[in-house]
């Protein structure tokens, strides 16, 4: 337990593995079928690795990395239309700088902006439409995206946008809801999962009821954790507690952050901006139905989407790329064929190499160096 | 962005707006605080809470000890610097 040390409370951490050991010795969990726990956010997936949380783990426990990262999932043609439309002459497009590197078919926006396109980094879509106003001949676009997390913040600016009667800023919507997707991976015939770390900070906006069918219908355990490795590990153990003694619950342990019923005003401000999309594009994981959100007719000026032209097309991931296998857990990071050699950080091929909350970078940066080596 | 980053409420800057200015690991910054206004806690009673602000917008109140607890790991996640980068150059 190598990494415990680094823990500012070691002693509790200790503590928390020793109880997870103590209840799997009384689960009677064979080897060659571990229990598979999947942390959905892809924050946890950063400390999970950060941390090393999976060397700590007893060998009946799995976790399966998921989707939970809006970066990482982001397909190629939708950046691809961020790309097009960056590249017109009048336009300023704005972005998270997370989205930067984010591989196209042929370029990304960084590379866009080396071209000459105006690509410029925000860290709010608040300062996105500050710059509409101190730019009133040009077209300011932000890129929405991110799960029910950043959602909100989006749906606010335009709000206030409408209110401030700014008609030189768009948004091209990309925001994605969190509950079709974990839907999809239930439905997914080749994923075996007995448990899942809920998301925090998209729980903190939606609330815990959300989930309910997780527990209802698939009959599978979920507990809402936080990002520290003390409550990430706590979360773990609530969720063998659960299949231990036969419950089904969605529990709560990020209570301190997650109110049960999430956020009202947020929850108001997405209701009035947004509607599903009958379906939207993941990067790995092909369509989901109602996986995505856009913009009601009522704001069809603020719609990206609608005030310019977008190629709009789909492109397939890389042939050689196995996002879609590592964001099911079907393989680990390190079984992808180019994982380190034709994809690293510096020049992702596919999409969970880019930011450092998907799992191949995580892996790449942190090691799962234990199990990588065990393998070879 | 989904992680977001703890601040402190300084003062209102704007209470039709819900605008407030928050200090975050020493950098000043306006954020839009109308999700974590209510009846119960109107903007005036803001000043001096701690909130986690996700990408200019405050989602969450928290204690002081969470702050702190949550800006140390995001420090060391290496979450907090990009955070705090990012709100720099946007603010230029």
């Amino acid at each position: 337990m190598r990494y415990v040390d680094e823990f500012r409370d070691s002693a509790k951490a200790s503590i928390l593995v020793r109880e997870i050991e103590a209840l799997v010795a009384t689960m009677d969990i064979p080897d060659e079928r571990p229990l598979n726990i999947m942390e959905v956010c892809g924050g946890h997936t950063h400390s999970i690795f950060r941390y090393g949380v999976e060397g700590m783990l007893p060998k009946q426990i799995e976790l399966v990395h998921g989707p939970g990262c809006p970066v990482c999932v982001l397909p190629m043609g939708r950046v691809d239309d961020c790309v097009a439309i960056a590249e017109q002459k009048h336009v300023i497009f704005t972005t998270f700088g997370d989205a930067m590197r984010v591989p196209g078919s042929r370029k990304s926006l960084l590379q866009a902006k080396a071209d000459g396109a105006d690509v410029r980094m925000v860290y709010s879509p608040i300062d996105a439409l500050a710059l509409a106003r101190a730019n009133p001949t040009r077209e300011v676009v932000f890129f929405g995206l991110g799960f029910e997390t950043t959602m909100p913040s989006t749906a606010l600016t335009i709000l206030q946008a409408e209110k401030d009667d700014v008609t030189n800023f768009s948004v091209f919507c990309n925001h994605i809801t969190i509950v079709p997707t974990i839907k999809a991976i239930l439905d997914s015939p080749d994923l075996k999962l007995d448990g899942f770390l809920g998301p925090g900070h998209v729980s903190m906006v939606i609330g815990t009821a959300p989930y309910e069918f997780i527990a209802r219908f698939y009959r599978k355990p979920m507990v809402i954790a936080g990002f520290e490795p003390l409550d990430i590990l706590q979360s773990i153990w609530m969720v063998l507690k659960q299949i231990k003694e036969g419950r089904v619950e969605i529990e709560n342990q990020y209570a301190r952050v997650v109110p049960e019923g999430g956020n009202s005003a947020a929850l108001r401000a997405v209701a009035r901006v947004y509607e599903l999309r009958e379906f939207f594009e993941w990067r790995g994981l092909g369509s989901i139905d109602h996986s995505g959100v856009r913009l009601r007719d009522a704001y069809a000026r603020f719609d990206a989407e609608r005030k310019f032209a977008i190629p709009n097309l789909r492109i397939a991931d890389p042939k050689s790329c196995q996002c879609g296998e590592v964001l099911k857990g079907v393989i680990k990071p390190w079984q992808c064929k180019v994982f380190g050699t034709a994809c690293t950080p510096e020049r992702p091929l596919g999409a969970l190499m880019v930011s450092s909350e998907g799992a191949c970078a995580a892996y790449y940066q942190y090691g799962g160096v234990k199990r990588h080596e065990a393998a070879e | 962005m989904c992680l977001g980053i703890p601040g402190r409420i300084e003062k209102i800057d704007d209470f039709d707006w819900n605008l407030a200015t928050v200090d975050v690991g020493g950098v000043k910054r306006q954020v839009n605080i109308a999700c974590v206004v209510s009846d119960e806690h109107p903007a005036s009673s803001c000043v001096g809470n701690w909130v986690l602000i996700h990408v200019g917008f405050a989602m969450s109140r928290i204690d002081e000890t969470e702050a702190a607890e949550t800006l140390r790991i995001l420090t060391e996640l290496g979450e907090a610097q990009a955070e705090l980068e990012a709100m720099r150059l946007s603010a230029d």
